[in-house]
């Protein structure tokens, strides 16, 4: 890895004032430079098309950011540590095919079993990834494959697709408004606030940070490396299963060809948001403004009408790539 | 063999149970598919039959050619999630260009795959962007490419010279299958007797001191995801003349995945420095073997996927164990 890239422990003391006002231009930059373009999106888009500002739709981009912001929290934490997981989407589809086969037990049963299953998927890819220290990338490309062969055996080969009822409490869980803005948005804000809190203000997260920087320094320093990065992917693997329980509460069924693909579009949206996939570096906050963007580049697109919904793969590719240049440039820059 | 390592030390004698890690990490891939062929002439009827060979043949060269660029990308410690994207690229091209002729649309479908392929290259080899994200760009974007040059359709394809590609037989063996074994003994010998080779090599095991001892590490890298793009297009090419028809919404999906999954169970490591051209083939055999003998009897798919991901595992849990580390 010859890139090293802004760590945890970049040095603080510079050579010039000027060079450190630069340095500091270039992290806001960084940090914030998802949340100004999705600005002067969300301003363009409004100037634009009468029926993009108003609160039908940006309450459905909202609800439809929502899942994937769920699985970006996690895969937040994980790429801070170095890591990556692969196997979210599949998770993802496992946990809202477990919620609908569960909620004939109850609404208790409905959340509990896919989160407690999505976790113990976690728990064992943390397992191999600290423990025997076997690739990230490997692991959960293996988990990838697992759980939805897991998911597979569960609906009999995708050919059942058990339904969740409508009017149950779970169903409204995933259905209900309040002030014109679905329930699971107000739960991701909420998960966002504890997920930022916990990565900036507690050991845990300070831990996290220092594993991404440099594992062996945070290692000899007494982190406790090896169970840090278990509880990440666990957690990963939890905020995945609650995202997919959510999605099928929403559709009222478990469908079972759900999220393919969707840990890349998920990674995209972590880096896009600042995070760097070296690790050591990022923020909850870049997160979710990196889905918002990416949601709001969708429904742009959708807007515009002629235009396929193919061209959403193409813009946000393009963009990605963008962002990761100027993430480069910037973060060589913060280092001379 | 067709592998050559970065680190030419002599290994010191090991005790018994490291020793047959070492084994199994070289040869473990090879055992393994003799083991499965002697299970299925036993309890598969028509195992052997030239319809079933031919079959598992046809559908795993795809795969190969895929895994061969792959093999070189992650001998250099990289990645290249890109190549399903270059298949469904490589497969809307076809159908615009087949008005000038079989040729030339074969030629504008590789041209492609060498596009994202210097794409990809420039990315990491002069803007230093991490492999994985770097190859991400076109993962997302190269489909919707795709999608947009073919008008989000599917398209039959009826051109007789084009379809005879995925259908003819040179004495006996279908043609997509002696393409990919001419192009296997072809990376065989770049890996082990050319300079191109023995550099990407060096530039896995150790960029900086690649770099250090003037090795031209740029342009090696830029002709390593070249070559890729341009595998995975051939793959495209052949996959569209088998198919009948250009479908670049589902051709090449999890391609990426397969041909990560041929290249580790075949012993090459994704910390690179070493490619192992021959094992990558034989380990793209064993998954279709693994498959195929789970359908076989009826087994379903969703046992088949959690059996692919126990075989990852422990071929990465082998040469994890080999290596020492």
């Amino acid at each position: 890895m010859t890139t090293g890239q802004a760590t945890a422990e970049t040095p603080v003391t510079q050579d010039t004032y000027a060079l450190s006002g630069r340095d500091r231009a270039f992290g806001l930059i960084q940090r914030h430079g998802a949340t100004a373009v999705l600005v002067l999106l969300l301003v363009v888009g409004s100037l634009s098309f009468s029926r993009f500002p108003t609160g039908e739709n940006l309450g459905d981009i909202a609800i439809t950011s929502s899942f994937p912001a769920m699985v970006a929290l996690g895969m937040t934490f994980v790429i801070i540590t170095g890591g990556i997981d692969l196997s979210v989407g599949s998770v993802f589809a496992l946990g809202g095919v477990l919620a609908a086969y569960a909620v004939r037990w109850g609404t208790v049963a409905g959340l509990l079993v896919p989160l407690l299953v999505c976790g113990a998927i976690g728990l064992v890819q943390g397992l191999l990834i600290a423990r025997v220290r076997l690739a990230p990338f490997i692991v959960t490309l293996a988990g990838l494959l697992g759980a939805r062969g897991l998911l597979l055996s569960i609906s009999h080969e995708g050919a059942t697709t058990y339904l969740i009822p409508h009017g149950s409490v779970l169903a409204r869980l995933g259905q209900g408004h309040l002030f014109g803005l679905g329930y699971p948005v107000y739960l991701t804000l909420a998960l966002f606030v504890v997920g930022g809190v916990v990565l900036q203000r507690t050991g845990f997260g300070q831990a996290v940070y220092a594993i991404g920087g440099a594992e062996d320094a945070a290692a000899l320093m007494g982190v406790p490396v090896a169970r840090t990065k278990i509880v990440v992917y666990v957690l990963s693997g939890m905020l995945a299963g609650l995202s997919g329980t959510l999605n099928a509460a929403r559709l009222s069924s478990g469908v079972t060809i759900l999220g393919t693909g969707m840990e890349l579009d998920v990674i995209a949206a972590v880096v896009i948001g600042g995070t760097l996939l070296t690790g050591g570096a990022g923020s909850v906050s870049g997160t979710i403004a990196g889905v918002l963007l990416l949601g709001v580049i969708q429904n742009l697109i959708n807007q515009i009408g002629d235009l396929s919904s193919s061209y959403q793969q193409v813009v946000s590719g393009a963009f990605l790539a963008v962002v990761v240049v100027a993430q480069t440039y910037l973060s060589r820059a913060r280092r001379l | 063999m067709s592998d050559i390592t970065a680190d030419t030390a002599v290994a010191p004698p090991r005790p018994a149970g490291a020793r047959t890690l070492a084994w199994l990490q070289n040869y473990g891939v090879y055992a393994a598919i003799a083991a499965l062929i002697v299970v299925n002439i036993a309890i598969t009827p028509h195992f052997l039959s030239t319809e079933n060979l031919r079959t598992q043949l046809v559908q795993v060269a795809p795969v190969v050619i895929v895994s061969l660029g792959m093999a070189l990308v992650i001998g250099t410690e990289g990645v290249d999630l890109s190549v399903g994207s270059v298949m469904a690229l490589a497969t809307a091209l076809i159908p615009l260009y087949l008005g000038y002729g079989v040729g030339a649309a074969i030629l504008v479908a590789l041209v492609g795959g060498v596009a994202v392929g210097l794409v990809n290259g420039s990315l990491v080899a002069f803007v230093n962007v991490q492999p994985i994200v770097a190859t991400l760009c076109l993962f997302v974007g190269g489909r919707g490419l795709a999608l947009v040059l073919a008008g989000g359709r599917l398209k039959d394809v009826q051109n007789g010279t084009l379809l005879d590609l995925g259908s003819s037989s040179v004495a006996g063996i279908p043609l997509p299958v002696v393409v990919a074994g001419v192009l296997t003994v072809l990376m065989a010998g770049v890996v082990r007797r050319t300079t191109f080779g023995r550099q990407l090599v060096a530039i896995g095991g150790n960029r900086t001191a690649s770099v250090l001892s003037g090795l031209p590490v740029r342009r090696v890298l830029l002709l390593v995801y070249v070559l890729s793009g341009l595998l995975a297009a051939v793959a495209g090419v052949l996959a569209t003349a088998r198919l009948q028809a250009s479908d670049p919404s589902s051709l090449g999906l999890l391609m990426e995945l397969s041909a990560i999954t041929a290249v580790v169970v075949g012993g090459t490591p994704l910390t690179g420095g070493r490619v192992r051209v021959l094992g990558t083939v034989a380990g793209a055999l064993l998954i279709q073997l693994v498959r195929a003998t789970l359908i076989k009897h009826n087994l379903p798919d969703s046992v088949a996927q959690m059996v692919q991901a126990v075989i990852i595992l422990g071929a990465v849990y082998a040469a994890r164990g080999g290596t020492g580390r």
